[in-house]
């Protein structure tokens, strides 16, 4: 295993108080696989893969668990390790391209910085290194002179892949890759990042909120929601046997392309706030299924091969899917 | 007028912008321009729904800009019920204003941060010099049409302390206050979550099929216009490219740029086809198109012809036109 993330535990300090935005996160990476984390925005998703590399927004700070990399906990190394580990080992992909490029300086001399500076490499070798990196991605090398203004998204995109690229890591995590692209563009950037997956077998951590985009490039995916995990497993078998209300709710709001002209079902409501989460299981709220034993923690149960899932009735799974498709089911759920 | 009568007639509208010119083009005296949108026409009558789909760039908001006078074309027409809305005088075009609405896309700035939402909504009915006495039921009216329950929750509430969810019903409230005849929405559900997107998109289905109005919705993603449009049209480059009803668009797609677009849209299903998208390469520079058919060059099907001659939008079934000298 590549990558142990377990029982993390990540708090931010508000005015208001204490939120736990990450609470008892565990997942794994294997070596070579991609490994999708998915939720809606404030889920938690984002702050847990930034705990991976420690940089994270001044207010949060850890407050248990570990993150083992190849056996060495992240979270209490020390700053002169960290420095060895990023962009070498592990490469994060912030979730806008404009955010992962200075907007005045060119691509490639960003690109030339880090293979200098944290590769060691000297200016001639960086330069060619880094029109490989551009030629890898599917970007003209000529283009290296070019200001990140002067790159569509897709490009910019395919520039910061690039630039996570540059030190050769064995891990790389990209924070809503796709997400600002239209579908064309997604398609094209995606099927770029599988190719080099497959090529270099990296190991990622894909973020998104999309599940279509967990389906298309993904081996395991992690469901979180309100900063627990609420499912987790192969792709295929997450998607096809979904064994959390949230994930069959996830899966039949989702738009299709074909079939009847039905009605979608909403997840009516909105996550819960984390200053002051309910008790017991946290979809507890916006949960058609929900009942009164819902309100005691609920328990991580293996439900299949390396598929569990944080839910009371978890051992019904099968009788609540069909329920779920019903769009009766999730209206008037909610009160909010 | 009768009920048959096109509410919304585009005629010829195209726009063009101009851009920053270099040195060389200082010297040679060019003055560099971008066409966003060429030659485009279409009508659309009262309670229809048209969806426009294309990637960023193609002219999609500009046109939909045009068509609520946001943007004056830079020739051709666009006239509602008969008159031309570039040729109005101030009393028809302020009626004008009323009856045509804009769902802007990101919700998060659609509302001024520092009115509540209340005061959002009363807004437009005081631009409108609706009286005072009728805004409580006009808003009560337009948050029903949104299903947004117990208003007294959060009308005297800002905009930050809202769900994006939330919020885009509020836009599309504050939109339907004036009871409009048309709207145009942009890409309105792009900035929410999945769970909550389902929502939105199922108002809008209500708002088509109970208050029926004229609706223009303008998306990059075919999945999400099929739920609110009878009918769509794929544009490329400032150019529609295919028209016709939305399931056959879907179904059975004669433009390869239309094509693509149908194959690129993302499934929540392990086993969708991971074969090459039918379209390479991005969107060429907008300033020097290619000649004949801007498509071409990403065009898998392109023949010679493709570059000599400008294909024109032919009618090809009725209710189906498609610009391509190779499938049509």
């Amino acid at each position: 295993m590549l990558l142990n993330v377990r029982d993390l535990v990540i708090d931010y300090k508000t005015p208001r108080g204490n939120v736990r935005a990450v609470d008892g996160v565990s997942f794994d990476v294997p070596a070579g696989a991609v490994v999708g984390v998915v939720g809606e925005s404030g889920c938690g998703k984002t702050t847990a893969v930034r705990g991976i590399t420690r940089v994270m927004p001044g207010a949060a700070r850890f407050a248990g668990g570990a993150i083992e990399f190849e056996g060495r906990d992240i979270v209490t190394m020390s700053e002169r390790e960290m420095r060895k580990l990023m962009w070498r080992e592990i490469a994060y992909v912030p979730q806008s391209a404009m955010n992962a490029l200075d907007p005045v300086w060119r691509v490639g001399k960003q690109i030339e910085e880090v293979l200098r500076d944290r590769g060691g490499m000297g200016k001639r070798d960086a330069r060619a290194r880094a029109a490989e990196l551009f030629s890898m991605v599917g970007l003209d090398a000529q283009r290296l002179t070019d200001y990140p203004h002067q790159f569509s998204g897709g490009m910019r995109q395919r520039a910061s892949i690039a630039l996570a690229l540059a030190l050769s890591p064995k891990l790389v995590i990209a924070d809503e890759p796709v997400t600002a692209l239209d579908v064309v563009i997604q398609r094209q950037v995606l099927d770029t990042f599988a190719e080099l997956q497959a090529a270099l077998n990296l190991s990622v951590i894909l973020v998104t909120h999309d599940i279509s985009v967990v389906a298309y490039v993904c081996d395991y995916v992690v469901v979180m929601y309100a900063g627990r995990v609420a499912e987790a497993g192969p792709v295929a078998e997450v998607l096809a046997n979904p064994a959390h209300p949230y994930t069959m709710g996830l899966y039949n709001a989702f738009p299709e392309l074909s079939g009847d002209d039905r009605e979608l079902s909403p997840i009516e409501g909105s996550p819960p706030d984390l200053l002051d989460p309910p008790a017991g299981c946290r979809f507890r709220p916006r949960c058609p299924f929900a009942q009164e034993r819902c309100a005691q923690e609920p328990p991580d149960v293996a439900v299949g091969d390396g598929h569990r899932a944080l839910c009371h009735r978890a051992d019904e799974a099968a009788a609540l899917r069909d329920v779920a498709k019903k769009v009766d089911t999730w209206t008037g759920v909610s009160a909010a | 007028m009768t009920a048959d009568a096109p509410l919304i007639e585009v005629d010829s509208v195209s726009r063009s912008f101009d851009v920053s010119r270099s040195a060389a083009d200082i010297l040679r005296g060019r003055r560099p321009q971008i066409h966003a949108v060429t030659d485009v026409d279409f009508t659309l009558r009262r309670g229809e729904t048209l969806g426009i789909v294309g990637e960023s760039g193609c002219g999609k908001t500009t046109l939909g800009r045009m068509l609520i006078k946001l943007i004056p074309p830079t020739s051709g027409t666009v006239r509602f019920q008969g008159a031309d809305i570039g040729e109005m005088d101030r009393q028809a075009e302020l009626a004008f204003r009323r009856r045509a609405q804009l769902v802007f896309q990101n919700p998060f700035d659609a509302l001024n941060p520092h009115f509540t939402i209340l005061r959002s909504l009363q807004e437009p009915l005081r631009n409108a010099r609706v009286p005072a006495a009728e805004h409580e039921e006009r808003i009560a009216e337009a948050l029903r049409m949104v299903h947004l329950a117990a208003p007294e929750h959060f009308l005297m509430s800002f905009p930050h302390q809202l769900s994006g969810g939330q919020l885009q019903r509020v836009v599309l409230a504050r939109a339907l206050v004036l009871r409009p005849d048309f709207i145009v929405a942009d890409e309105p559900v792009s900035m929410l979550d999945v769970s909550v997107r389902a929502g939105i998109l199922n108002v809008l289905r209500e708002v088509r099929d109970r208050l029926g109005l004229a609706a223009v919705y303008i998306s990059h993603d075919l999945s999400l216009v099929r739920y609110v449009c009878a009918r769509t049209i794929t544009m490329y480059l400032g150019t529609v490219v295919e028209d016709g009803p939305t399931r056959d668009l879907i179904e059975s797609p004669l433009h390869p740029y239309t094509r693509a677009l149908v194959q690129a849209v993302p499934v929540p299903d392990v086993n969708q086809s991971h074969d090459p998208l039918p379209i390479k390469g991005g969107l060429p520079d907008a300033r020097n198109p290619p000649s004949g058919c801007r498509f071409r060059d990403r065009c898998p099907l392109a023949e010679a012809r493709c570059a000599a001659e400008v294909p024109r939008l032919r009618e090809v079934s009725p209710g189906r036109r498609v610009a391509c000298h190779v499938v049509a």
